[in-house]
């Protein structure tokens, strides 16, 4: 499986080689390597517990890894863990502000722990508030603030003394659709001057906005390029979606055609990977043999979600590397 | 360093303030303390009902119930001619105690003979009863030095059992104890639910990405709390001057200095115990427990050390409070100075030292 990441114009930001974590008999991160390029929005796509914390954990010097090294900016994770948080910001996945305090407090105290002072921290914080869009409620006590606000707050927060790396923990968590796409312009910005974005999720809509996604999986990093080149795994016309009466008992049904490598339930529709282009019309007929007619089949563009659950039974049948 | 500490030492307090339970808590408990134990912790007895039996109907007898009635420990409540109405009067509880004076009291002690005068007491309560005793020894032993044999019967088998000199208020005894243990109990579960509630909450995640040390997350958040409690302290000995007349002879200098180096023996338990506790439920009650129960029983406060059996004794060498209340004692009743209390002082330092050090390594470890 190719875990190799794409060569870097510069010198890569992040590297990890060959890094494990384990905590007793469960191993959280499985020999992960890779390397971050600088202004790149990195996603770490996966499931819960497929190591994704535990990984950034390790990068920002919160953790030691079990096995294998790690440098962020430069430095290695274990032994200069002190260097690397001061040019690091986090924003891990419990939301990270004192909700007992206003917003100019918050930030006040997130730029004291990185020796913000004077007219730097003050300017830092007026840009930080106009990110936000919190310009009128700079004393407004952050638990009544929505959501969407405190997200963008929280960033605000952990970009105040200028990090060259941001490293996101699933940073959108019960944020609405519409605060979560300006979250992400808000990504967007940042990598367009410079900041390397490290970012997690479990949202394929967030991974499709990522320049490059690594896939994880159980501690191993199945996958990682960008997410056109990960959809390069389905040929063209090989990826079908099926919609049928009862999707439900549709499955089985699919999955003995002859020429149908696998399906996957998504939602009320069906998704068949076959070995060859084509193939619609022998499942419509299928399931109209099966009593489950009538059936439309039709080729589709594979979604990051193919491509997710794909890598992953490929894993799992080749067996461990 | 400097201005890390500033900034989490800001934000602690701002947090204190918005957070007015802790706050109330943290200044007013002390008072609320020290009005509730003040008034009702005091073994002093004040009055005392009293029976006389007048057998002699003499002068001298009626200086002698006088003199017990100015002292003002007393309260006349009748005047019987006979010892067997007594028995009802002990029985109904309206008589506390009785000064029998015999008939032949007066020509005793004309003719300069020794003369006898009986004092009855209710035993029930023993230790009200030996406080009773002891008043009445010591007015008796002022009416005319060497005139007059005491004896007492007491009509219940009473073992008497001194606690206190019954002369000094006891409240003075009291208070110092009563300040130790307000300061560590307030100032231990202040420190453990500033630092619980971090984790809690998740805040201790981003905090431990930040360039902020251990070292210095600890210092700043612990000296608002050290802060507050030496208002606390303040207040407290005020306070007991004011409503109890407990004086401070000594040094208020020393005072201070003891105080710190006990508040910081305390805030290091609170830190302590914070990397054990995952939740502020816990860490409440772990706090709770573990600076009130050692320091209100095993310190000297209310229970003197030396009547305790052997194993309490020596464990009660690892509770602060009782070398801060023996040595608050030297200093604010005697106003003696160090020459007298320098070894309580050292080993609230050595306790001090040990409980820092393990707050820090625990929590650089745990963090």
């Amino acid at each position: 499986m190719s875990a190799q990441a794409a060569p870097a114009a510069t010198a890569p930001v992040v590297t990890a080689r060959e890094l494990s974590r384990t905590f007793g008999a469960f191993v959280a991160v499985d020999r992960v390597s890779f390397e971050v390029a600088p202004g790149e929005i990195f996603g770490f796509l996966g499931s819960n517990g497929a190591g994704k914390t535990t990984t950034i954990r390790i990068l920002c010097g919160l953790l030691a890894p079990t096995s294998g090294s790690a440098t962020v900016a430069g430095f290695d994770v274990t032994s200069d863990a002190a260097r690397i948080k001061t040019r690091i910001g986090y924003m891990s996945q419990k939301f990270s502000l004192y909700t007992d305090l206003t917003v100019d407090e918050n930030l006040r105290f997130w730029g004291g722990t990185y020796r913000l002072w004077g007219s730097e921290a003050e300017r830092r914080r007026d840009w930080a508030i106009e990110v936000a869009g919190l310009a009128a409620r700079r004393r407004t006590l952050v638990r009544e603030l929505p959501g969407g606000y405190r997200q963008r707050l929280a960033l605000g927060c952990a970009l105040l003394h200028r990090p060259p790396i941001v490293f996101l923990d699933e940073p959108t968590g019960g944020v609405d659709p519409e605060a979560r796409r300006r979250f992400w312009d808000l990504i967007d910005d940042l990598s367009v001057q410079g900041t390397t974005v490290f970012v997690t999720t479990h949202s394929m809509d967030e991974a499709e906005r990522c320049h490059r996604v690594a896939l994880m999986h159980a501690g191993r990093l199945l996958a990682l390029d960008s997410v056109r080149a990960l959809k390069r795994i389905f040929p063209q016309g090989t990826l079908l979606e099926a919609t049928c009466p009862r999707p439900a008992g549709a499955l089985e049904v699919l999955e003995r055609t002859p020429g149908v490598i696998e399906a996957a339930l998504f939602g009320d529709r069906l998704h068949a990977v076959c070995e060859r282009a084509g193939m619609a019309p022998v499942l419509a007929r299928a399931l109209d043999d099966a009593g489950n007619g009538p059936a439309a089949v039709r080729a589709v563009p594979p979604s990051l979600e193919d491509v997710f659950i794909r890598t992953i039974r490929d894993a799992e049948a080749g067996g461990r590397s | 360093m400097i201005r890390r500490i500033l900034a989490m030492t800001v934000k602690e307090l701002l947090q204190l303030r918005r957070d007015w339970r802790t706050a109330g808590t943290l200044l007013g408990m002390p008072i609320v303390l020290l009005l509730i134990y003040g008034y009702a912790l005091s073994f002093d007895v004040r009055d005392i009902r009293l029976a006389v039996v007048d057998l002699s109907h003499s002068r001298a007898s009626r200086d002698t119930v006088q003199s017990f009635l100015s002292s003002g420990y007393f309260r006349h409540v009748a005047t019987i001619d006979d010892t067997e109405a007594l028995d009802p009067l002990f029985d109904s509880g309206a008589a506390q105690a009785a000064l029998v004076i015999p008939a032949a009291f007066a020509d005793d002690i004309a003719g300069g003979r020794t003369t006898e005068l009986k004092f009855v007491l209710d035993g029930s309560d023993s230790q009200t009863a030996s406080t009773i005793l002891g008043y009445a020894r010591q007015i008796v032993a002022s009416l005319t030095p060497g005139l007059y044999k005491v004896e007492v019967e007491p009509p219940i088998g009473a073992a008497p059992l001194v606690w206190y000199n019954p002369d000094l208020k006891s409240s003075i005894f009291l208070v110092p104890g009563l300040v130790a243990f307000i300061l560590m109990v307030t100032t231990v579960i202040a420190t453990t639910l500033a630092v619980v509630r971090e984790k809690e909450r998740g805040t201790m995640e981003s905090l431990r990405a930040t360039p902020l040390a251990a070292i210095e997350l600890l210092i700043g958040k612990t000296l608002p709390y050290l802060l507050v409690a030496s208002l606390s302290a303040t207040g407290s000995l005020t306070l007991a001057w004011l409503l109890f007349d407990v004086p401070v002879r000594g040094s208020i200098g020393w005072l201070a200095v003891l105080t710190v180096i006990y508040l910081a023996g305390g805030l290091g338990w609170g830190v302590f115990l914070s990397t054990l506790a995952e939740s502020q439920q816990v860490a409440f009650q772990i706090a709770l427990l573990s600076s009130m129960l050692p320091t209100l029983l095993l310190s000297g406060f209310v229970f003197p050390i030396s009547s305790m059996v052997q194993p309490l004794q020596v464990i009660s060498h690892i509770v602060p409070a009782r070398y801060f209340i023996a040595a608050l004692r030297e200093v604010v009743l005697k106003g003696v100075g160090p020459e007298v209390w320098w070894n309580d002082a050292l080993a609230l330092v050595a306790y001090g030292a040990v409980v820092l050090l393990l707050a820090t390594i625990r929590t650089v470890r745990s963090l």
